[in-house]
């Protein structure tokens, strides 16, 4: 147990030195976890052999980030993109593989081990891409959609991969490793295929594809609704695993990629209420895996090979990166992705992935490749990997700016966008603010933490989102970064000052209006950094007040402008009233002097109100007034 | 010679529609010597604050009202602010004399054509005529008048491309306002201050 602990403690110092200098330095936090990876595992070998078993489990990350992904990706956005899926994700497998296979034959290799070599090149690094895209913030560019588009391929494509790969063996080393296979024979994992003919391993996996989406569908979000029900926030992230865990086991029970399919049971659930609850839920899990998975990547590398064989390393390495990019080029240029979008795609997946360690591993089992090369063809994959981050600082530092002065040469659009809104609290107060907003076209993103209030707007089709607004993480996955303005509208005052504080602090540039329950609740909100405040129940009241004027017969107009008065007043003197509670010296905000000012106020207002009776020109109350008598004798002087 | 210091107190309900007010006080922006006021965009419920008003009224030395013509007059935002804002005492009576010496006028667009408004014409009446009440204000207040800064069928001028001779037309005009150029009797002479800029134009002389 305690060596478990000294692992842990290891890799996580090794992070937490590593990643936060990388990002200062412009490097990403990937190329941080790798460089933590190298120093812990070859430089000073604190970790060894495990690392392997290790990043088996860290590989799950990646399947958490393709859930993430899925979430994000609508049914129907995932259909529009079909072409480009398997157009230019085919095109890509294919070229790849093709030309690094003639390659590996010019060099004298038999076609089947030139043509695996040429499989496991043509993937690239799932993890690695979409990391760095997220971190600089390149996820929405059309370079990294069509980016995307290939890597989807890429994971559907391990699956027949994984299947033709055995047809390839060496009968040579079939003939050696028979024995051990045989002994092996008896550990083979839990499936539910071994042994089926080729019709029923189809049936099996169209079944398993339509169980994930009903199941996805219909049952998922009773549950999650259930559970949301009993506030237990820990058994809802257990549920979130456990649906994500579950999907990955049973992928890897009928042979299916486990990232294929919780992305597909991400997309099932991206049109769903606990969207934006699901991805705060998942998105630590990935982030920790995900690095973890890096460093495994770094401590793999085996210092001895590669100085043994350094020139060979080297120029596997760098010829892969340099045909996979020639071949995106090309593709870049057939598909019209264009400018910094072309050199995008082009950069960002020219390295080999970590399925390619996976089916390094795999060729060795069923003696496609001999041990000695999938050992040099792993230490090319991983320092291709390595590499990548470079690519991504050269895209970024050298090539965007190029395109960018370009694209700024371009007339401003005169398009004032509003930008997006987030409302916290579905209740009274928020439902109102949401209907008048997208009434106008402002795009709103709404949070509430009662299942039953996100159901019912989500009847009267109010795209409502399930989650606790207070919760940092998930106000960073519904889009606070980008948002103008958030509206706070929970029914918790503690939480509601809070949320303020928060915001205030973390995202200086959003807006930040809220619903004060009462007087105290107000100041402190105001305290807190709120810019926009009213009262709940101040303008309703103010407004009964005046329709019980009308009703008493007090002329509607005459009764509106008191109104604006009573307003007016109150209006001059908060800050003056604010000011008395903040300087607590005597020990509490509501004291003496805060009362003082308070009944001032009141006789301020029975003052402006009772100015009709006394007739004179009051100066608080400044609204029309007719002159004074006897004016006119002035004026024909 | 110190700059004068110019008011801009602009009314228009509608701005998003608005093709001839809209370009006129954007271009306004930013000039030295000039404050722009959109006066539906402070008072969206009318609720205008007297004293702050009239605060700026005496800071200033020149004031224009800026408004698309509605029935004739002025949109009602412009009336409620003459309403509230001109109290007796402050701008009028034997007290009120904070704006003497100020100088006043409209700065309008109108959907009519300029024939229209003559007396034999559509309209009956010309712009000056129907600016009457405000002129008769200028005077109560001892204010100096001036006639009306205009542009005719409004609805049409985008079309046209009238708007940026228009606009530069009325840079040029607040420019001369701010640098204390223009010659008051010369310009009370001419029935628009449109005129009264293109006299100088031809003729040199201001």
């Amino acid at each position: 147990m305690n060596e478990v602990f000294i692992q842990a403690f290891i890799y996580l110092v090794a992070a937490v030195i590593a990643v936060p200098i990388a990002k200062r330095l412009g490097l990403g936090s990937v190329l941080g976890y790798l460089i933590a990876g190298v120093v812990i595992g070859p430089v000073i070998g604190l970790v060894g052999k495990e690392t392997q078993a290790i990043q088996h489990f860290a590989e799950f990350g990646v399947v958490m980030m393709l859930f993430l992904v899925g979430l994000e990706l609508e049914p129907q956005k995932l259909w529009a993109m079909r072409s480009r899926l398997f157009g230019l994700g085919g095109l890509q497998v294919a070229g790849t593989t093709a030309v690094i296979m003639g390659i590996a034959m010019l060099f004298g290799l038999v076609w089947t081990v030139a043509l695996t070599i040429g499989l496991i090149f043509s993937l690239s690094s799932t993890a690695i891409v979409l990391q760095t895209f997220n971190e600089k913030e390149l996820g929405k560019t059309e370079g990294a959609e069509n980016a995307f588009s290939i890597l989807l391929f890429q994971d559907i494509a391990v699956i027949p991969m994984l299947a033709f790969i055995p047809l390839l063996a060496l009968p040579k080393l079939a003939e050696h490793t028979e024995a051990l296979h045989a002994a092996a024979k008896h550990q083979t994992e839990l499936s539910l295929i071994a042994g089926l003919p080729g019709w029923t391993y189809g049936l099996v996996i169209i079944t398993t594809i339509i169980t994930v989406t009903v199941v996805g569908h219909y049952l998922s979000r009773p549950l999650f609704r259930y559970i949301a029900n009993t506030g237990l926030r820990e058994i809802f992230t257990a549920t979130t695993l456990m649906l994500v865990i579950g999907i990955a086991a049973l992928m890897n029970m009928v042979g299916l990629s486990p990232a294929l399919g919780t992305f597909l049971a991400g997309v099932v659930l991206a049109n769903s209420e606990f969207r934006h609850e699901l991805k705060s839920d998942i998105d630590p899990f990935k982030g920790l895996l995900l690095g973890l998975f890096f460093i495994t990547v770094g401590a793999g590398i085996d210092f001895s090979i590669l100085f043994n064989e350094i020139g060979l390393i080297c120029l596997l390495t760098f010829g892969v990166i340099a045909i996979k990019a020639t071949v995106l080029y090309l593709l870049s240029v057939i598909f019209h992705v264009k400018g910094s979008n072309r050199w995008l795609l082009t950069l960002s997946l020219a390295q080999a992935g970590e399925f390619g360690f996976v089916l390094l591993g795999f060729t060795l089992q069923n003696n496609v490749l001999p041990a000695a090369l999938t050992r040099t063809l792993s230490l090319a994959v991983a320092l291709s990997m390595f590499l990548t981050p470079g690519l991504f600082i050269l895209f970024e530092k050298i090539i965007q700016p190029h395109f960018e002065t370009k694209a700024n040469e371009r007339e401003e659009d005169s398009i004032d966008e509003t930008g997006s809104v987030i409302i916290a609290g579905m209740g009274r107060m928020g439902q109102v603010i949401n209907r008048l907003l997208v009434s106008n076209g402002i795009k709103t993103v709404v949070l509430d933490y009662e299942t039953f209030q996100v159901d019912m707007m989500r009847k009267l089709g109010t795209k409502a989102y399930y989650g606790d607004a207070t919760r940092p993480a998930l106000l960073h996955t519904s889009g606070i970064k980008n948002a103008s303005a958030i509206v706070i509208a929970i029914d918790n005052q503690e939480s509601c000052v809070e949320l303020v504080k928060y915001i205030r602090h973390s995202y200086p540039d959003v807006k930040i209006i809220s619903r004060a329950f009462d007087r105290g609740h107000y100041y402190r909100l105001r305290e807190a950094g709120a810019e926009i405040i009213e009262s709940e129940t101040y303008h309703s009241a103010l407004e009964l007040g005046v329709q019980t004027m009308k009703a008493l017969g007090v002329h509607p107009f005459f009764a509106e402008q008191q109104k604006v008065a009573y307003k007016n007043i109150e209006d001059q003197k908060s800050d003056l009233l604010y000011e008395a509670w903040v300087d607590d010296s005597e020990g509490e905000r509501f004291d003496s002097k805060f009362r003082k000012l308070f009944l001032q106020l009141e006789e301020h207002i029975a003052e402006a109100m009772g100015k009709d009776k006394r007739g004179i020109h009051s100066l608080a109350e400044r609204e029309w007034t007719p002159p004074p008598k006897g004016y006119i004798d002035d004026l024909e002087l | 010679m110190t700059a004068k210091k110019v008011l801009v107190l602009y009314a228009h309900p509608s701005q998003a529609r608005s093709e001839v007010n809209q370009p006129l006080f954007k271009a306004a922006h930013g000039m030295d010597g000039v404050t722009l006021i959109d006066l539906y965009g402070e008072y969206p419920t009318f609720n205008i604050d007297i004293g702050k008003e009239q605060k700026r009224l005496l800071e200033h030395d020149v004031i224009i009202f800026q408004f698309p013509l509605f029935w004739y007059s002025t949109p009602a935002i412009l009336k409620e602010w003459q309403d509230l804002v001109l109290e007796h005492g402050f701008a009028y009576g034997h007290e009120g004399k904070a704006l003497k010496g100020k100088t006043f006028f409209c700065a309008l667009s109108a959907g009519g054509m300029e024939e229209a408004y003559q007396t034999d014409g559509f309209n009956h009446f010309t712009i000056g005529e129907l600016l009457q009440p405000l002129e008769q204000m200028a005077r109560l207040t001892s204010m100096e008048y001036l006639p009306p800064f205009a542009l005719f069928r409004a609805r049409s001028a985008t079309e046209e491309n009238r708007i940026e001779a228009h606009v530069a037309l009325w840079k040029k005009l607040l420019k001369f306002l701010i640098e204390d150029k223009v010659n008051k009797e010369k310009a009370q002479e001419t029935d628009l201050l449109n005129h009264y800029l293109n006299n100088i134009n031809a003729g040199g002389q201001s």
